[in-house]
């Protein structure tokens, strides 16, 4: 890509002739010659971080301590397997571009505040570990990350996580010690309200419950456009009509808005889905796999043992992301 | 600009594209100076697209000022004139701003001939009488566009015979006139436009005219409105519409000019032809209007010294084949900031590294780039964010292509339409992790062209 200077037999005699502009521009180029100024990767993932301040805001706030405890344990956690697997593949470890930051945070805010404090450890090495680094890195990575993690755990340790797990009686903690809405409603039809819903006094994992906190970081990520704004709008319309018609005007007092802000929906929909790298690249890719994840989302909910599905649901999307890229390859200008 | 509207029929705009500063401070109004005649040009044989161009003098032997030195032989290729009067010298070899390796001819000056206003006066002073161009066969206007060497003057330097011919088998029912000067930081159309609007004018009516078009309209970006107005009053009653579009990089592009202007899409692998559409710079018409009027050939043109780098930007008039570093010297050398000599504009030039690299036919622009302008830092992994698929306005998806190029996947590349790329470089400027999209895509091509040419 770049020369030093003209080394060309053909061009000595002129080169002798004319000297060049001098050694520091001797530098050739491909065009173009400019990019845009303040749009890289690394920034990309500090609006992710950035986003994710209210979230986490809204964890500690109803979470208290504990949530603080669990961001730590998982940043500790991604940045060591960060460095680590780079170390062992004789890398520079990349910590700088932030990504394993992302992921860190996204994973810790994914799981319930009762986690052990060990399968946040674990399920951070997977994350990386399996996650990203056995696939080649950053931007290799056929799954999301954090959801490799929070699936490794989820499976492993299926007491400490199962939907009973977040439940903790005996906590100071007064969210803590309700059982999740959507476990609520599945086992015993007792609906959440809606307000509480919205602002998070709920019990689940720590970065869902309010989902004005999510509505605030997934907006801001939109607007910077560092995150796809077809995919959670898909999303959230297609489990939006599935809830619809599902409930009709609110059977039980459980309505679509109910279906959209309980649960991982719009944490999912703003900072689980949008991750780039496992998520489709064209647009109409984008809006297919979001409608998918609210459709699988809205399946699992409604059909499955599980009250909710929205790690299950982005994982299976991701496997058909290189599917989507190739069925919807877009029409070039001027092509039939 | 009648019942088509303000744009002509299109929306004024096109899909996708980018944004990039515009930078055109730096020259914008400063009037066309006309270089001094150089002690010695250099002509590379083949400055056009297509085949070189057959000497026809011998060293030592003198020419005049428009003499014919070297005769186009294929069909796509073009004649090269003396843009000086002088003495031949021995063959000599150069290097195009594109990095190709080209004999060439060097002419020293013997005779500078006409020197300041009384040269721009020759070249593209008035007056241009609408009146007497309906004289010309559109035949005649073929030839003396065939005889005079012009190629386009945007930048692609496709010779403009094969465009403004009157025996296509494809009936055309408009010509675009390009005006947009997309690229940032060049400002050399908008000027000419301002300064020598009816010289553009009577080239389109007579470009128009040859190949029978219903209409001529010239499209200029909205960030050019002295241009603008300038054209509108020496519009005349020529019936040539004025269309102003949304400024957008790369409006320039012949598919999106004409998109912008008709609303028509040129077919994938087609040319403006299929349309019924031909289309050609400011810049040709002028020297389209000079070809047939005054019987005069492509000797010079009107190029921008412009960025951060050059101590005063300007816009100049120069003779084909002078140096890029004579030209540079001439706008108070470089400043201590310089750091990219780009012939052309930053989007699409070339950078070049030597000051005897000649100015060509197709060479718009000087543009001289910072340090800061040019952001060096290493390409990373793509995060497949589709920052490239929203902006390419070919409606590719580049980050594939450079992924088919760099793995050698010649199936992937043409199944995602690689040829179609026309290296706009809109896709590496919007590139978060400032991969060389446009070099790898280059590649591609190359490979792609290889192989089917098998």
């Amino acid at each position: 890509m770049k020369t030093s200077g003209m080394k060309n037999k053909d061009n000595d005699k002129t080169a002798a002739a004319n000297a060049g502009f001098g050694p520091a521009l001797t530098e050739v180029a491909s065009s173009p010659h400019l990019v845009e100024s303040g749009r890289t990767t690394r920034r990309m993932m500090i609006d992710v971080l950035l986003a994710l301040v209210p979230v986490a805001g809204a964890a500690v706030y109803f979470f208290r301590w504990p949530a603080v405890r669990q961001m730590a344990i998982c940043l500790a956690a991604c940045l060591a397997a960060e460095a680590l697997f780079a170390l062992m593949r004789r890398h520079r470890p990349p910590l700088a571009d932030g990504s394993a930051a992302v992921t860190a945070l996204i994973l810790a805010l994914s799981l319930p505040v009762t986690a052990p404090w060990y399968t946040a450890v674990i399920g951070s090495v997977a994350a990386i570990g399996v996650g990203k680094a056995l696939f080649g890195g950053l931007g290799m990575n056929l799954f999301n990350p954090a959801m490799v993690g929070r699936a490794f755990v989820m499976i492993s340790f299926a007491g400490a996580l199962g939907a009973a797990g977040y439940q903790d009686p005996g906590s100071s903690i007064d969210v803590m010690t309700q059982a999740t809405p959507l476990t609520a409603f599945q086992q015993s039809g007792v609906s959440a309200g809606l307000a509480d819903l919205f602002l998070g006094r709920t019990n689940g994992s720590l970065g869902e419950t309010s989902a004005l906190a999510c509505l605030i970081g997934g907006l801001f990520l939109c607007i910077r456009r560092s995150a796809a704004w077809r995919i959670p709008a898909a999303m959230l319309a297609a489990a939006g009509i599935i809830a619809l018609l599902d409930t009709g005007l609110g059977v039980e007092g459980w309505t679509a808005a109910h279906h959209l802000f309980s649960g991982a929906m719009l944490f999912g929909a703003f900072f689980i889905a949008t991750d780039p790298v496992s998520s489709p690249l064209t647009p109409l890719g984008q809006i297919i796999y979001g409608a998918g994840i609210g459709a699988l989302v809205m399946v699992i909910r409604l059909f499955s043992g599980y009250p909710e599905g929205v790690m299950f649901a982005v994982l299976l999307m991701n496997a058909l992301t290189p599917l989507i890229n190739r069925w919807t390859i877009p029409t070039p200008f001027g092509g039939q | 600009m009648g019942w088509f509207g303000p744009h002509g029929g299109g929306g004024g705009t096109f899909a996708r594209g980018i944004h990039p500063p515009a930078n055109k401070h730096f020259s914008t109004g400063c009037a066309i100076e006309v270089v001094p005649c150089p002690e010695r040009v250099v002509l590379p044989l083949q400055q056009n697209v297509g085949g070189p161009c057959t000497p026809v003098v011998k060293p030592r032997q003198k020419v005049a000022w428009g003499e014919l030195v070297g005769r186009g032989e294929a069909f796509v290729s073009s004649a090269l004139h003396a843009p000086v009067a002088g003495t031949v010298e021995r063959p000599a070899m150069t290097t195009l701003p594109n990095g190709r390796h080209m004999p060439a001819i060097a002419i020293r000056t013997e005779d500078p001939g006409l020197t300041g206003q009384d040269l721009w006066e020759a070249v593209f002073g008035g007056p241009w009488s609408n009146d007497c161009i309906g004289s010309y066969e559109p035949q005649q206007i073929h030839e003396a566009i065939l005889e005079a060497g012009i190629v386009g003057l945007g930048g692609a330097a496709f010779p403009t015979h094969v465009k403004i011919n009157p025996n296509t088998q494809k009936p055309i029912h408009t010509l675009v006139v390009n005006g947009c000067e997309c690229e940032p930081y060049l400002t050399a159309d908008d000027q000419l436009m301002r300064q020598a609007p009816d010289a553009i004018i009577a080239g389109a009516f007579l470009a128009g005219y040859a190949v029978g078009a219903r209409r001529v309209v010239i499209g200029v970006e909205d960030n050019k409105p002295e241009a603008v107005e300038s054209l509108r009053r020496a519009v005349g009653r020529t019936g040539i519409e004025v269309a102003v579009l949304k400024t957008k990089y790369p409006q320039g592009s012949e598919k999106h000019l004409i998109k912008a202007v008709l609303g028509r899409e040129v077919p994938l692998g087609g040319l403006p032809a299929d349309v019924g559409v031909a289309i050609g710079n400011v810049g040709t018409m002028a020297a389209v209007a000079r070809a047939v009027v005054r019987n005069r050939p492509l000797t010079h043109r009107v190029i921008c010294v412009t960025g951060a780098g050059v101590a005063r930007p300007k816009n100049l008039m120069v003779p084909i084949g002078i140096s890029i570093g004579e030209i540079i010297d001439y706008c108070g050398g470089l400043t201590a900031e310089a750091a990219r000599i780009v012939a052309g504009g930053p989007m699409m030039g070339f950078a070049v590294a030597d000051r005897a690299t000649p100015v060509t036919k197709g060479t718009s622009g000087i543009t001289v780039l910072t340090a800061k302008d040019i952001e060096t830092s290493a390409a990373g992994p793509c995060v497949r964010c589709g920052r490239c698929v929203e902006v390419c306005p070919m409606g590719l998806v580049p980050t594939k292509l450079a992924q088919a190029a760099r793995t050698g996947d010649l199936r992937l590349a043409r199944r995602h339409n690689i040829l179609a790329c026309f290296e706009c470089g809109a896709c590496a400027y919007s590139c978060p992790a400032r991969i060389p999209l446009v070099q790898w895509i280059r590649v591609g091509k190359t490979q792609v062209a290889r192989s089917q040419g098998r």
